[in-house]
């Protein structure tokens, strides 16, 4: 194997791709247990109606069906969530989207299951779906939620930036415009699944997909009123997941179904299908941005109005609407301005977490406008973002003070530099017949975290095994990002260790400790900085263990060396597994905790956009620039060339860092150019990977990448998040190059040919 | 109840006889019934190309496939890799080394189409690379180290070859 050095800042292979080319990998969905029991979900299929009844005695005739469970077999609260518990596990009172879930089937076999689940008939009384948000926030609306305080509004607030809107006539240049951005679906490969068994003492065990272990035991334990001490959960490798199982998707299913299966296992498996009709999305977005400038170009305000369609569920709608409207005037400073934001409720499909988190729409409005006020201006865009862009000490648009390293000028100044920005003129004027060139920018910052209320922890826990080995209990879900790896080169590293004296156990709530969500670009740096720590408490147990065995004053004589501890005076060795049994288990094992550094600037007195996450102290920074080009025929807009500067501090693993900037960059193509998924009156029209059109190896370019490397101070090997920022660039970027190729700036995604076709038309016709 | 058809077919360099029911699919038989979960459905509709496996040379997709058309023909899945030399033990250390494993669960069918691709062209160029993944989506968007990966393996080919 050509890569697998330990050391921090070098390619390691991951250990865990070892077993994915060879098939013996296993995701929850590999698991086919003796005699188990199939379950799956009659859906509403309708947006909006009152339950009245669910008829279950044609789907109980058919032969192997099992049970047919409905609300009335929920014993718990019935309600899952993260902030707001408002999502029933089985539907009791009102049907809100198409996706609810009304009645769990089990059955012998998966096609007895489609059977049944066919034959159970809900009864309702429909109602007019809410399914646009400006019919949503109308005053005699129909109500998702009749109880909701606030109609259909799910969280709203705003925050006041300096002198606020009367800022407004002191601009010199002010412009103006609304960006609409659409419905994505995360589409991981591995749709929802898992399988769930109760064991001899009654406890519920569950191995399952999804990002949040710890989260979800809570959730099920309330939703269902089980003691969460007998829920166990279980997470393997999972495949892909993006945001899309940061919460609830089976979990409570199997476990209610494991309660009625007569200690039979349960497997579930949702289809692409049933996955596209009852998974979180991101949400839809509407916003008005009004930028503007003193007539040297710098900011001087900016009033944002952000609306977004959070469907008929919290999920993490309102955290979601928070970081966009904390991320919503970009890497610049602007001293005055208004942030208005509102998540809505609608009958659609549930909004929730996705890469990006919010910012990717925002970042998209932002960038577009900054475009749009450069050319107003007369300016160089690259010359009027480098003269705003924050540096340390500077306050962010939401009046942060920044105080964690800040790289965007560098990362500007790096694209400046870049071969494809200055050969940019001679590149667009070598379009070929029939072909328009243009050259977008950007520029993106995206936080990493919780915010400043609920704590972002994490507790390491590793173990010196028996044979002389290090074992990593990790709680946080590796979903493809590969933490798993960076948590091996971190031990490695520290302890002077090769990677095969390292072992791993991937989250389990019985063996594993909690660490938070597997999201928010944190996973490495919060689970990394505890891992640090334990790492540093056990080489200094072990080696004071040994100068104990060997009657030595100092410890600090002692090094570890792969398999031993040395004694450097003398070259004395004494292996690690000799050392492991002269300790008892309490010994061998260390435990550390870390809690992330939060901001502590009040930038709002409003409670709850501070318990959303409002402000944020971490912030990751990237500048982007694509070529592309348009077929002046068909209005196909081709991506030639990305290039992508980012500051994401150190890089613990290049491999692993590239992986995470060519990723997001490619479900930022997808949004910009081809993923829509679309409903009509609240009913879901995209059913299938043939008409919800992901990006394939023939959508994107290579990416060149540029990583600056900045060190950061509170991060682990200098480290910090990674995981989202690439997914906002590319929107913007793409649409930002249109504009520079046609003179109109496309202000909705995704842009299809025929937006742009009909842009090149108004271009002629100027 | 329909009737069970006997079938007999190559596994993984093994010969093997079943019995299935007339209607299953192939991927069914293949992950249920004889424990290959290496092979994976991700659409069950053709659309993802997760589910590809090596039928007499070619790649097919095992979620189109009844298990009856599997009778007296070769069917390699990517666990039969495992044991053969050659080719696809080089595919498979191409795509550990250059980092073209993300969430690994296109994994399987890229190596699939790339091994079908390499069994025909054994030169092909990143375009010509590209087309021939083209049919497996890759959500995680690993498709840049993909390409990466399989090139270094013809490279390696052709260099071999020159010796
Ligand atoms: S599962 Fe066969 S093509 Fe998608
Ligand atoms: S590696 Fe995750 S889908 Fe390809």
């Amino acid at each position: 194997m050509k890569f697998n050095s330990i050391n921090i800042g070098s390619i390691l292979c991951r250990p865990d791709a070892l077993l994915k080319v060879s098939g013996e990998a296993k995701f929850a969905v590999d698991y086919y247990e003796n005699n188990c029991v199939w379950a799956g979900v009659k859906r509403a299929l309708e947006p909006h109606a009152i339950l009245k009844n669910i008829d279950c005695v044609n789907a109980l005739k058919i032969p192997g069906v099992l049970k047919v469970l409905t609300h009335k077999d929920v014993q718990g609260t019935n309600r899952q969530g993260v902030i707001r518990k408002d999502q029933p596990v089985l539907v009791n009172d009102k049907i809100r989207h198409c996706g609810d879930a009304v009645a769990l089937v089990l059955a012998e076999t998966k096609s007895d299951l489609s059977l049944a689940i066919d034959a159970v008939q809900i009864e309702m009384e429909r109602l007019p779906a809410v399914t646009d948000i400006a019919t949503a926030l109308e005053t005699d609306s129909h109500l998702v939620h009749e109880h909701n305080e606030k109609s259909n509004i799910l969280l709203a607030g705003d925050i006041t930036v300096g002198k606020g809107l009367a800022a407004a006539n002191q601009c010199d240049v002010l412009v103006e415009a609304k960006f609409e951005t659409q419905r994505q679906e995360h589409a991981y490969m591995e749709t929802e699944n898992g399988w769930a068994w109760l064991d001899d003492e009654g406890r519920i065990n569950i191995v399952c997909s999804t990002q949040t272990p710890f989260r979800d035991r809570v959730e099920i334990a309330e939703a269902l009123g089980i003691d969460p001490k007998n829920i166990r959960i279980i997470v393997p490798y999972v495949g892909g997941a993006f945001g899309g199982k940061d919460g609830i998707t089976v979990q409570s299913l199997l476990a209610l179904a494991a309660q009625h299966s007569e200690g039979r296992p349960v497997k579930m498996w949702w289809n692409r299908e049933e996955s596209f009709l009852s998974s979180v999305k991101r949400h839809p977005s509407m916003m008005s941005y009004r930028l503007g400038a003193k007539l040297d170009g710098t900011l001087h305000f900016l009033d944002v109005d952000i609306s977004l369609d959070t469907g008929p569920y919290d999920h993490l709608g309102g955290v979601v609407l928070a970081l966009a409207m904390e991320h919503s005037g970009g890497p610049y400073r602007i001293p005055n301005g208004l942030i208005r934001g509102k998540c809505v409720y609608t009958n659609n499909p549930v909004g929730g977490a996705f890469r990006g988190f919010g910012v990717t729409q925002v970042t998209s409005a932002m960038e577009r406008a900054v475009d749009l006020l450069a050319e107003k201006l007369g300016m160089d865009r690259l010359e009027l973002r480098l003269q705003n862009a924050l540096k340390a000490g500077d306050r962010n648009f939401i009046g942060k003070t920044l105080i964690t390293s800040t790289g965007i000028i560098e990362c500007l100044e790096t694209l400046s530099r870049h071969k494809l920005w200055r050969r940019k003129l001679s590149w667009k004027c070598g379009a070929p017949i029939f072909k328009k060139r243009g050259i977008g920018i950007s520029a993106v910052m995206h936080a990493s975290g919780y915010g400043p209320v609920v704590p972002d922890y994490a507790n390491a826990k590793l173990e010196l095994t028996e044979n002389g080995k290090f074992r990593i209990y990790c709680g946080v879900v590796d979903m493809g990002q590969g933490n798993t790896t960076a948590n091996i080169q971190i031990i490695g590293s520290l302890l002077n260790q090769p990677v095969g004296r390292i072992e791993v156990i991937l989250p389990d709530t019985d063996k594993t400790l909690p660490s938070g969500s597997a999201s928010a670009s944190r996973c490495t740096y919060t689970f990394g900085n505890a891992l640090v720590s334990a790492a540093g408490i056990m080489r200094e147990r072990l080696c004071q263990k040994v100068a104990d065995l060997l009657m030595i004053k100092d410890s600090n004589e002692f090094s570890m060396v792969p398999e031993a501890i040395r004694h450097l005076p003398t070259n004395r060795e004494i292996r690690l597994e000799t050392i492991a049994r002269t300790m008892d288990l309490a010994e061998k094992v260390v435990i550390a905790h870390f809690r992330a550094p939060v901001a502590t600037d009040l930038v709002t007195n409003d409670q709850e956009m501070r318990l959303h996450g409002i402000p944020h102290n971490l912030f990751s920074y990237s500048a982007n620039l694509a070529y592309i080009e348009i077929d002046e025929i068909t209005g196909k807009v081709g991506v030639q060339k990305y290039l992508t500067v980012s500051d994401c501090g150190k890089v613990v693993n290049p491999q692993l860092y590239d992986q995470q900037i060519q990723g997001g960059i490619c479900q930022g193509l997808g949004l910009a150019l081809y993923e829509n998924f679309e409903t009509l009156d609240g009913y879901v029209l995209t059913k299938d990977l043939s008409t919800y059109l992901v990006p394939t190896s023939m959508d994107v370019p290579d990416v060149e990448s540029v990583a600056l490397g900045i060190h950061e101070p509170s991060g682990p090997f200098g480290s910090k998040g990674i995981g989202e920022i690439s997914t906002n660039g590319p929107l913007p970027t793409i649409a930002n190059a249109i504009f520079d190729a046609t003179g109109h700036m496309l202000k909705k995604s995704p842009i299809k040919p025929e937006a742009v076709l009909a842009a090149l038309e108004r271009n002629l016709s100027r | 109840m329909i009737a069970k058809v006997l079938i007999s077919f190559e596994l993984n360099s093994k010969k093997i006889e079943v019995e299935t029911e007339p209607d299953r699919r192939v991927i069914d038989l293949l992950r249920e019934d004889l424990g290959l979960t290496g092979v994976k459905e991700s659409c069950g509709r053709g659309d993802c190309g997760s589910c590809s496996i090596l039928v007499d040379g070619f790649v097919r997709l095992s979620c189109l496939m009844l298990a009856v058309q599997l009778h007296g023909r070769k069917i390699l899945t990517i666990e039969g890799l495992n044991e053969l030399e050659g080719v696809s033990i080089s595919v498979q250390d191409a795509f550990v080394e250059l980092g073209a494993v993300q969430c690994g669960f296109c994994t399987p069918g890229m190596i699939m189409s790339t091994i079908d691709l390499l069994n025909s062209n054994p030169k092909p160029s990143r375009n010509e690379i590209r087309e021939a993944i083209s049919g497996n989506i890759c959500r995680c968007g690993a498709y840049q180290k993909i390409l990466d990966a399989v090139e270094t393996v013809t490279e390696e080919l052709s260099e071999s070859k020159n010796v």
